[in-house]
């Protein structure tokens, strides 16, 4: 009867470890996404207004956010940006509280997150052959919230 | 209460980011009048740039615009309009130069748009190919040959089409863009467009509108004539 409660206790024990890893994570996730979510408001602002970023050599902001790239259909790209990045944060704050199907739903946003940065990317380096810094920010925290969603992922499974 | 806690989270951001995106989309259109006049960074007078320079204006105006520009650069063409309307509101109290500096790192045409100019500046038509080139930047910026396009505006121009053609190729043209990029250089201009108030570099933010351009403009005046 002792062996049996014990077990129970350490299986608890696990499972207990196992949800603080993933509500770690996922308020790891949360705080990325308000990250993503201020760059992509501040590019927003910055179109909105009509306020140019100078050129530099050693910078292709205004390159990039001037392009037809930056405008799909004519919404900016950043306010897209802008919309997903608050909805992962809605997911990851949801999730890191215990709710599972936002945990589900976070994974269906970061996935296109993740394939349209790649996009961006590939436009940058080969099509414009300029980069802007707020687009690589954006970038890295969208890259560091696949990562951590995959692994939480990987873990489930 | 813990049950409310993540959705009080995400409405308390959400109110956040609409909140500070007004605030930011308000703080960008407000002209910084107040600080303008004491951000100015001074510079050193420094090689003197193509000889005679681009001057639209009085030659010994209060107050002298001296633009560091690239053609294929696009804050430069939306500062383009601005300066036209600073020009046709001050008259004769405000000149303005065009410098030559093209960032051909960045921008595959701009050497040979800063050519198309200077050829058109041999038969006294720069400001007019400036303007073409900046109005109508969209259209050759990105072209494989842009010569072409630049011939259409010297034709549109009415300049000898032949002589255009000759002239952009011709040494002197190449030798007043490397004497501006080398004046630009030595008084530290970085991007463009930069531009320097009566020798003084304007911080970026005051290019950005007409008022804080004018801000910038008016105290300059002002000081003048106290």
């Amino acid at each position: 009867m002792s062996v049996r409660k014990s077990e129970v206790t350490m299986a608890n024990d696990v499972g207990a470890a196992g949800r603080g890893r993933a509500t770690w994570r996922y308020t790891l996730a949360a705080v990325l996404s308000l990250i993503g979510l201020a760059d992509a408001i501040y590019l927003t602002v910055e179109h909105l207004t009509g306020r140019g970023v100078r050129c530099t050599v050693v910078a292709g902001c205004s390159e990039v956010l001037s392009s037809p790239y930056a405008t799909p259909g004519g919404v900016p790209l950043a306010a897209i940006g802008a919309a997903a990045y608050f909805s992962a944060f809605s997911c990851a704050t949801l999730a890191a509280f215990g709710y599972r199907r936002a945990q589900t739903l976070l994974a269906v946003i970061v996935v296109p997150m993740f394939i349209v940065t790649l996009g961006l990317l590939f436009i940058q380096t080969f099509v414009l052959r300029a980069f802007c810094d707020y687009c690589l920010l954006s970038a890295a925290v969208t890259l560091c919230l696949t990562v951590i969603i995959a692994t939480r992922l990987m873990q489930r499974h | 209460m813990k049950r409310y806690l993540p959705f009080i989270t995400i409405a308390a951001v959400l109110l956040l980011a609409i909140l500070s995106g007004t605030l930011l989309f308000r703080s960008s259109q407000r002209p910084a009048t107040q600080q303008i006049p004491t951000t100015l960074t001074a510079t050193a007078p420094g090689p003197p740039g193509a000889q005679p320079p681009h001057i639209k204006g009085v030659q010994n105006a209060p107050v002298v615009l001296e633009e560091f520009g690239d053609f294929q650069c696009p804050p430069c063409a939306a500062l383009h309009p601005e300066l036209k309307k600073i020009e046709a509101a001050y008259g004769a109290k405000v000149s303005v130069v065009f410098r030559h500096f093209p960032l051909t790192k960045l921008h595959k045409n701009a050497l040979a748009a800063a050519r198309a100019s200077e050829a058109a500046g041999r038969q006294s038509r720069f400001w007019e190919m400036h303007n073409e080139l900046y109005v109508n930047q969209a259209k050759w910026s990105d072209a494989a040959d842009m010569r072409p396009i630049f011939i259409g505006y010297a034709r549109t121009l009415g300049l000898d089409v032949e002589r255009f053609t000759r002239d952009m190729n011709d040494n002197e043209t190449v030798a007043r863009i490397l004497a501006d990029l080398r004046r630009g250089e030595a008084l530290g201009v970085t991007g463009t467009p930069t531009l320097f108030l009566n020798n003084r570099e304007l911080p970026y933010d005051t290019l950005k509108s007409e008022a804080t351009l004018r801000a910038a403009i008016d105290a300059a005046l002002n000081g003048k004539t106290q």
